[in-house]
């Protein structure tokens, strides 16, 4: 373990000062993963700033525009709000992923994004409900859309003395629904091989989909959008075919690695299947 | 290095005290305040043998540090037990014994603990899903899946 400073400021301002100032000056929020980095030494810190003093991080919220997520609200309680109002089904599920129950109770949504592991179950989510990341620094602050957050494994846009102050996400129509899944050679406490988040609104009275997201985890230096995917299936009327061709064309946006969880070849092959069985559960949920 | 001083209860006891920056809440519970109850297994979250509850949330105290306790209640599985008396789930585990080397069985019971809290009629696949962060390389869990059915009963009967 390095040898840190720490502080836990209870104001947002206060937490941006700190950060500001010259040295190697690390937000926490849950902790799982940044402790276990500075354990290891792969990363380092000269002060930890603690965010959970912080009212309007912790806030999590929503109204008929949408909900918005404070950056050190856990995962268990982003599974429990989002459960009880419903909407964004897939991140209830992705968010009830995050390591075990202990993790979840700890870890927030805004920390995994941060840590922008490839393989964070969160991220496809976020990014099919058209996630937004809100940042606050002493200069002021910047609205990302979360598909511009990422800059590589581990690594986002964030600058020194920047933080994620939340995500808003708008309210998704009446006629959408969500998924998200991955494949895990075990049932629980697992990195995703490859993971898949699709979301579709769908025109009832035609069956045309209006609207279609697609993001995969796992499968390139960062979490990707299948555009190409996305473009078919959007005035396409959805159906068990447009589901396979559509399942068909997400392979081509991911660029996966061979390594230790599985191979370039077998990672595409998940997430062709893994479109495929998140769409239909979306059609399901139209039903 | 730097001191910071915290005051936090443990168990029910209120303790003011000067921890380093860089502790763990395991290392504190264990070093500092001799609760050596709570385990260290994999030190980086995975294996649940560390688990206490804080604020009434089971979390991993390898993960937190332990100035990140100021003002916050922690339970740790020494205290469970009323003056020497059992809770239905420790004694679940002795009657089903859900257990053999003991090594994992703190933080099986703070993970039991906090999973009947919230859920206090589990399937088994919940119990499965809600204790995978917790290892036991003994029991192959059965027992283990076992003795919570049982202490779910046990406090539903309570």
């Amino acid at each position: 373990m390095p040898n840190f400073d720490y502080e836990a400021p209870t104001s947002l301002s206060s937490a941006l000062e700190l950060l500001a100032r010259p040295g190697e000056n690390r937000p926490l929020a849950g902790g799982t993963d940044v402790i276990d980095q500075l354990k290891s030494n792969r990363r380092n810190a000269d002060l930890v700033v603690d965010l959970k003093r912080i009212p309007e991080l912790l806030n999590i919220d929503s109204d008929d525009s949408g909900l918005t997520v404070g950056s050190a609200v856990s995962c268990t309680e982003v599974h429990n709000f989002t459960a009880e109002i419903g909407g964004f089904a897939a991140l209830t599920e992705s968010s009830e992923l995050v390591g075990s129950v202990h993790i979840q109770n700890r870890a927030s949504v805004g920390g995994n994004i941060c840590n922008a592991a490839p393989s964070a179950d969160t991220i496809p989510s976020l990014l099919i409900h058209e996630a937004v990341a809100h940042t606050a620094s002493a200069s002021g602050g910047r609205e990302i859309p979360l598909i511009d957050f990422f800059a590589g494994p581990g690594q986002t846009v964030l600058e020194k003395g920047e933080i994620l102050k939340e995500l808003v996400l708008p309210a998704p129509s009446a006629n959408t629904a969500s998924a998200y899944l991955r494949f895990i050679p075990r049932n629980e406490m697992d990195i995703a091989v490859a993971g898949v988040g699709s979301l579709i609104e769908v025109d009832p009275s035609t069956n045309v989909v209006t609207k279609a997201r697609i993001a995969l985890a796992s499968v390139a230096p960062t979490p990707v959008r299948a555009y190409v995917a996305e473009e078919f299936l959007e005035g396409t009327k959805i159906d068990a075919d447009a589901i396979e061709k559509t399942a068909d064309l997400a392979v081509g946006s991911a660029v996966p690695i061979t390594d230790v969880r599985g191979s370039a070849e077998y990672r595409k092959e998940l997430i062709r299947v893994l479109t495929k069985r998140t769409l239909t559960i979306c059609l399901e949920r139209l039903a | 290095m730097s001191k910071k001083q915290i005051k936090t209860t443990v168990n029910g006891v209120e303790h003011e005290i000067l921890v380093d920056s860089t502790w763990t809440l395991l290392e504190t519970l264990r070093d500092q305040l001799k609760l050596t109850g709570t385990k260290e297994g994999c030190s980086n979250g995975n294996c649940g043998a560390c688990t206490v509850m804080v604020d009434g949330k089971s979390s991993c105290s390898c993960l937190v540090l332990a100035p990140e306790v100021n003002g916050r209640e922690v339970t740790t599985v020494e205290g469970l037990a009323d003056h020497g008396h059992l809770t239905p789930v420790q004694d679940a585990f002795v009657d089903n014994s859900g257990l053999q080397c003991g090594f994992c069985t703190p933080g099986f019971m703070i993970a039991t603990t906090a999973l009947l809290n919230d859920n206090p009629h589990p399937t088994e696949n919940e119990i499965r899903l809600k204790l995978a962060g917790n290892l036991c390389r003994c029991t192959g869990y059965d027992k283990i899946v076992r003795s919570v059915q049982d202490a779910a009963d046990r406090l539903s009967k309570a």
